[in-house]
Parts: structure tokens; sequence; C-alpha cells
């Protein structure tokens, strides 16, 4: 074997480095709450979004999650992340939004069990990573609940009345799973894979749902968020690549 | 304890393998990195181990498996609640690397860096003693790029974050470093077993 120093120091080949964009409290992130469960609303078929009361919630950033647990009688516990969907301004709330996972543990008891005024335990805010300040323009990219983070950035924009620019790209498998529709807005572009409107192509995410929204390049560029399964951001975040957004201004969050 | 209402879990077969908190994501192996999959092939991939050593040295693919193979058979445990039971890896023991640049008595930490920069602290002593892998073979195959491919750090003792994927080197300290999820909250060491999550814990 030969040695081979000394060597210039070292320079990482693709540039990740994207710094966390919050300092995280350790206190928040440590600390159990009860959550109690105040309202139910369904989104679709398949998710539907629950309403908590937790009066102590020192708050949180758009793009953050939390973990959640239950606990049976026998001292069984589950615990889970999830996003948070609702904006940092409902002071005292906070809404998750569940897809039902077939035979999902968790999910299940969410859609087959809890009713309002049940507690659970959730723990957070946590990960200053994917979070999103309301301070560079943002360009989102989410499929099936992968849109629940990024909601929760498109409503702080909205609530906070902010100029910066934001666009989301949502992928659904049809105007029925789409979560959030009725809210969606011009910032929103939706695409379809299985069934679409009449006129609405069928089809995954792609290139020319990309071009366009990097060929409008704010001041400053985009920040990237990208969230949904492994799979979905495998192929998003690549699509971004290959557009020309810089690999250190790409966040990915995934569900597993 | 907290009981929740109506909730039972999936029926459970006590295992011991399994840290609290954590579930059994059986043949599913999930992905968790923040970052994009970087194109890295072996012939782009070298391992550094510099700081606090006597010969600092880089190794490139072929040198790097000139060295004695290793492999590790047993569990995996990601932050986010799934473990992993059962799975071989193959590769060479860190303490291979290690005893070819020598750390100085001084040495106590290390902070491990990707080929991406993303990087995670550790100690020395999870490091050594046959604790700690450079990974490229996963169940007798390549190790895949979303999973760390070409080559990872495999620390199976420590919630896996430690085990940054498309490892570049170490950096041998006197002093521990956090790195990228410890600034973003994470517990400095991630001991599945005393559930070290967060950096309250
Ligand atoms: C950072 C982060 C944020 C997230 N945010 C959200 C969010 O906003 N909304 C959301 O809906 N999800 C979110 N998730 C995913 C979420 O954490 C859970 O993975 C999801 O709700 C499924 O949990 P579950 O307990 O219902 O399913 P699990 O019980 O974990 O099951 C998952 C799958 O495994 C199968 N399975 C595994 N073991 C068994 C078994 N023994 N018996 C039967 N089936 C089994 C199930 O059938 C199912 O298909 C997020 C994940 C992460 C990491």
């Amino acid at each position: 074997m030969t040695e081979i120093f000394p060597r210039p120091a070292f320079t990482p080949t693709t540039r990740f480095a994207v710094p966390g964009r919050i300092a995280v409290s350790g206190r928040a992130a440590a600390l159990w709450q009860t959550a109690t469960l105040t309202e139910i609303r369904r989104e679709t078929p398949l998710a539907a979004t629950f309403r908590f009361s937790v009066p102590a919630w020192a708050g949180h950033l758009p793009g953050q999650h939390l973990m959640l647990r239950l606990t049976a009688d026998d001292g069984y516990v589950a615990q889970r992340h999830y996003s948070i969907a609702s904006a940092p301004d409902d002071s005292g709330h906070i809404e998750l939004t569940l897809d039902h996972v077939e035979g999902g543990e968790v999910s299940g008891w969410f859609h087959g069990v809890a009713k309002p005024g049940d507690e659970v335990e959730v723990r957070g805010p946590l990960s200053g990573f994917f979070a999103w300040p309301g301070d560079r323009p943002a360009l989102l990219i989410g499929a099936g609940s992968g849109v629940v983070p990024l909601m929760s950035m498109v409503r702080h924009h909205r609530a906070r009345d902010l100029r910066v620019p934001l666009r989301l790209l949502v992928s659904a498998r049809s105007p029925q799973e789409l979560i959030y529709a009725r809210e969606l807005g011009a910032e929103t572009t939706p695409v379809f894979t299985r069934s679409a409107p009449e006129g609405v192509p069928v089809g995954r995410v792609a290139a020319a749902h990309v071009a366009p929204l990097l060929a409008e390049q704010p001041p400053g560029g985009w920040e990237a968020y990208v969230c949904g399964s492994n799979a979905f951001a495998e192929h998003a975040s690549r699509l971004l690549l290959e557009a020309g957004q810089p690999v250190d201004r790409i966040r990915i969050e995934r569900f597993g | 304890m907290h009981v929740t209402r109506g909730f039972t879990g999936r029926p459970r077969v006590h295992n011991p393998g399994l840290p609290p908190g954590q579930y059994d994501a059986g043949d599913e192996w999930p992905v968790l990195s923040a970052e994009v999959t970087p194109d890295l092939t072996p012939a782009d991939w070298s391992f550094r181990v510099d700081g606090l050593v006597e010969k600092p040295r880089t190794w490139d693919w072929a040198q790097a498996h000139e060295l004695a193979a290793s492999a590790y058979e047993g569990d995996i445990h990601c932050v986010t609640s799934w473990s992993k039971f059962g799975v071989r890896f193959g590769g060479v023991s860190l303490d291979t690397f290690l005893d070819v640049v020598r750390p100085h008595g001084s040495a106590t930490h290390a902070v491990a860096y990707s080929h991406t920069g993303y990087t995670t602290n550790l100690p020395l002593a999870d490091l050594t003693g046959g604790r700690a892998w450079i990974a490229w073979e996963y169940d007798g195959k390549p190790l895949a790029p979303e999973h760390g491919g070409p080559a990872r750090l495999l620390v199976p003792h420590l919630y896996f974050w430690k085990s940054a994927k498309w490892i570049a080197g170490l950096r041998i300290l006197d002093h521990d470093e956090p790195g990228f999820w410890e600034q973003n909250g994470y517990h400095a060491r991630g001991n599945p077993w005393q559930e070290q999550r967060y950096s309250g814990d």
C-alpha cells in the first residue's frame, strides 16, 4: 500500500451543506405534551385533518414536524412523525393531516377510532431543516400527503400576506384525492397521475412542469422544498437538478 | 403513562431486540435523507482519515478493497422509529483503517463527513472495538445509492443518522463537534436503547 498524502483539504463534490433554517429548542423537542383532539375534517376519501388543542405549544415554523405517540393500556407505545399542517399563528392549536394507510397502526387508530375529546401525546416541533421562515422565494413540490408541510407554508404566506414568491406543484392520483383542493389557489399547479378533469393531461410530475417554474427566477433564486414518498422525492429532486436548481438549495422531507 | 382510548396496537410478540419506541419495519428499508442522492461512482469515491492522527491517509476504492474484509450481521435502528432485523453488510472494519492512521492519545471524537457535505459526530469509542464499518455491500450486493452507496459508514449500535451515507472521511478530534442533524436538534450520541433522539433527551 502506498501512502498518498498530503492531500488538499477535503471539498465536497456536491455541495449539500444545506444549513438548518432555524435553531430548534431542545427543551420543546424533548417534552411530551398532551394534545386534545377538537375537530376532524375530511379532506379526501383517504385523508382527514385532525385539529388539536395543545395549550402550551411553543409554536413552530411552516415545514416542521412533530412526533406523536399512542399508548395501549398494557404500556405498548407506537410513535410516528407527522408534519404540521397548520400555520404558526393558530395559537394553542395544531393540525395534522393523515393518510389512512392500509393496515396502519397509528393512522388506522386516527381514521377508525379517534373522536373529539380524545387525547394523544406529541413532542416538538422537531427539525429546523425543512422549515421555511417565509423569507426566501419558495418552490414547493409535493405528492400525496407530502403536501401537508407545504400547505403550512402556503397558509403562512397567506395569513401574513407575504409578498415573497411562492409556488406549489402538487401531485395527486385524481382530483378527488387532492388534499386541500378547495384551499389551493393561483400559486398551485396540480398534476394528476391516474385521472384528471376533462382536458387536463394525466401523468407524473415531469420536466415540463418544473421548467416554467425555474424559468421564472425570483431575486435570490428559489429555495426548493420537496416532500413525499422516497420514490417521489428521488424523482422530483432529479427533475429540479436537471432543470438547473442548485443542489444545495433543495430540501427534502421523505415520509419513509 | 397516558393511555390512548381505544388504542390496542398491533398484536405483538415480545421482541427483546427492539429498542424502546421502535417498530419492526420487516422487509422495508425506508430512505430518510434530507439531501439529493448524489451521482457517486466507485471511481469518484475515496475515504480519508485525518485530524489528530499520526499518518493521515486517503484510500481510493481499489485500495480500500485490498484491506481485510469484515461483515456485520445484525440489527439497525433509525430515529424515525423503524428497526430492521438481521441485515447483512459487507465492507471493512473501521479498526483496520484506524490501525493505519494511528489516532493520537488525546483523540476522543470524530466528525464523519460525506461526499455530499453531510456531517455527523461520534465519540471515538463508538467507532472502535469492532463496532463500526465502512460498508459497500448489502445482502451480498453493492449498496444502493439511496442507502449510501457506493460506501457508507455503519455504526449499527447507534441511531442510523450516525451511519453517514456516501462517506468521504473522518476527522479525528479531541473534542465533540456537532454535525448536521446534531445542530438541528438531534442528540449528540444517539443510543437507541436509551432513546437519545433529540438534544433534550
Ligand atoms: C418527517 C415525517 C413526516 C410525516 N408526515 C406525515 C403526514 O403529514 N401525514 C401522513 O399521513 N404521514 C406522514 N408521515 C408518515 C407517518 O409517520 C407514518 O409512517 C404513517 O402514518 C403510517 O403509520 P401507521 O402507524 O399508520 O402505519 P404502520 O403501522 O407503520 O404501517 C405502515 C405500512 O406497513 C405495513 N405493516 C407494517 N408492519 C405491519 C404488521 N405487523 N402488520 C400489518 N401491516 C404492517 C402496513 O400495512 C402499512 O402499509 C411522515 C413521516 C415522516 C418521517
